[in-house]
């Protein structure tokens, strides 16, 4: 029987909501780890059982979760993620330099193809992998060693790495996004990196248009199509269509073009979801309603989903890894909250409604269609 | 035999009640506490103290008979009714709120 697992990270733990493929009745299994900050969840497309989780607080550190049966029960794997060789410095805040210090896991992103082999990406920014099924993580340094790292610096949230995306068509090629430094790509499976943010324009940062320095919130891939990409940056929602030597913005007529989530129909290569939030500083959306938009056209033109959304005296945030869709014939769209909220449609953004309602703030949604 | 009480965090992730009660070889000290502690619950690792440096993580203490040990020297010795498991070594998270 179809069915799907939405996969939800909160402030406070980790929660597993399943149901049929009508999406009409839920189960919520949870909280697991309950007090620990779950940045994410992440199942793996090779064995949907084999889950990974990033669990973490201020006082105990750092720990990932394994689990071999889809969330119903859990073991701690290893959690000792070292940079390495001599870390160095990027650029803090201020401008001074500031030590490259391990703070938790932003993003975990499983193989294409073995449950055993998983990525981590770190917030100060590193990437990770293991191959052992989370019993050993090893750093990529190559993208840490590019000469722009020391320049590097830290978006609002953290100097963290929360976008790994995995070509399916090219084992070779990961795509790997930091805040504030912008978008990454190796072809050579992790050996050496270089930005790829031409286009991205920030008027936060003295050379709006640099080589590095853009608070890249989330980039989104069609897997039948691997060259075009989407970005939620701080501001502007941007394309690209050569895998991101180039980038075009589509914001479009968006209320808003500044948000945190970006994601794409899985059946419709460009038909792409964000959430358009007020900012620089309220990060809550436009006049109290929680509107999607939609673009059947691969940007630019959008069109605002409130069906079974709060129109009126809405102030809640849809975070960077909050969104997902699912792969069933009518394309399922999910986001969480940071009001604790967990909405679904099952019909592709017409109509929403909460699976649940009252969790802790939520920092990450993840959907697993299962046959 | 020494007495350790762990915070409720950490006891959940060691699936422990209770005090965890630990033999010890030589003199006891934080390290060969810790070092104990550890080998009976690898979860445990990183989770105290750093795994590279071994300090003691910024937001946890070590307190015992009324006294902030979180500042002596790992391989101090701890004191006799730790030793002798007349009192507990107090695992603590620092009080914050969240």
């Amino acid at each position: 029987m179809t069915g799907v697992r939405v996969l939800v990270g909160t402030r406070k733990g980790a929660f597993v909501l399943t149901a049929d493929g009508k999406r009409d009745r839920w189960d919520i299994s949870g909280p697991h780890f309950a007090g620990w900050e779950i940045y994410h969840l992440n199942g793996s497309p090779a064995d949907p059982s084999r889950l990974y989780a990033s669990q973490s607080s201020s006082w105990f550190g750092q720990l990932i979760q394994r689990s071999n049966d889809g969330g119903r029960t859990w073991e701690p794997v290893g959690n000792q993620f070292q940079y390495d060789g001599v870390p160095g410095t990027h650029l803090w805040y201020d401008g001074t330099p500031h030590p490259w210090e391990f703070a938790r896991v932003w993003h975990l992103a499983p193989s294409l193809t073995d449950p055993d082999t998983v990525y981590a990406g770190v917030e100060d920014a590193a990437l990770f992998r293991s191959i052992d099924g989370g019993q050993e993580w090893l750093e990529l340094p190559g993208l840490r060693d590019h000469g722009s790292a020391p320049s590097w610096q830290p978006g609002a949230g953290g100097m963290c790495l929360h976008t790994i995306i995995l070509d399916p068509t090219d084992p070779g090629r990961i795509f790997a996004a930091i805040s504030a430094a912008g978008v990454f790509r190796t072809d050579d499976a992790g050996k050496t990196w270089r930005p790829i943010n031409r286009g991205l324009r920030s008027a936060g940062i003295p050379d709006a248009d640099a080589e590095v320095g853009h608070c890249v919130h989330r980039l989104a891939m069609h897997p039948s199509r691997p060259g075009v990409l989407f970005m939620q940056k701080h501001w502007d929602v941007m394309r690209s269509d050569d895998a991101g030597e180039s980038w075009q913005e589509v914001s479009g007529d968006l209320p808003t073009d500044f948000g945190f989530t970006i994601d794409v129909h899985a059946h419709e290569p460009d038909t792409i979801y964000v959430v358009p939030i007020k900012s620089d500083s309220e990060h809550y959306p436009p006049d109290g309603k929680l509107r999607v938009y939609r673009s059947r056209t691969g940007g630019n033109e959008w069109e605002a989903l409130t069906n079974g959304l709060p129109q009126r005296d809405c102030y809640v945030n849809v975070l960077r890894d909050a969104m997902a869709v699912d792969s069933l014939d009518s394309c399922g769209v999910y986001f969480g909250t940071t009001g604790g909220q967990v909405y679904a449609s099952a019909d592709a953004g017409d109509t929403w409604a909460p699976i649940v309602r009252d969790l802790p703030p939520v920092l990450s949604v993840e959907v697993q269609t299962l046959s | 035999m020494i007495r350790v009480v762990l915070p409720a965090h950490l006891r959940t992730l060691a699936h422990v009640d209770g005090e965890v009660k630990l033999d010890v070889e030589g003199q006891a000290t934080q390290r060969v506490v810790l070092d104990a502690l550890e080998a009976r619950y690898p979860m445990l690792r990183g989770t105290i103290r750093d795994h590279a440096t071994q300090q003691r993580r910024a937001f946890v203490r070590f307190f015992a008979c009324e006294q902030d040990l979180s500042h002596e020297l790992p391989d101090a010795p701890l004191p006799d009714a730790v030793a002798t498991g007349a009192e507990p070594l107090l695992v603590v998270g620092a009080m914050a709120g969240g």
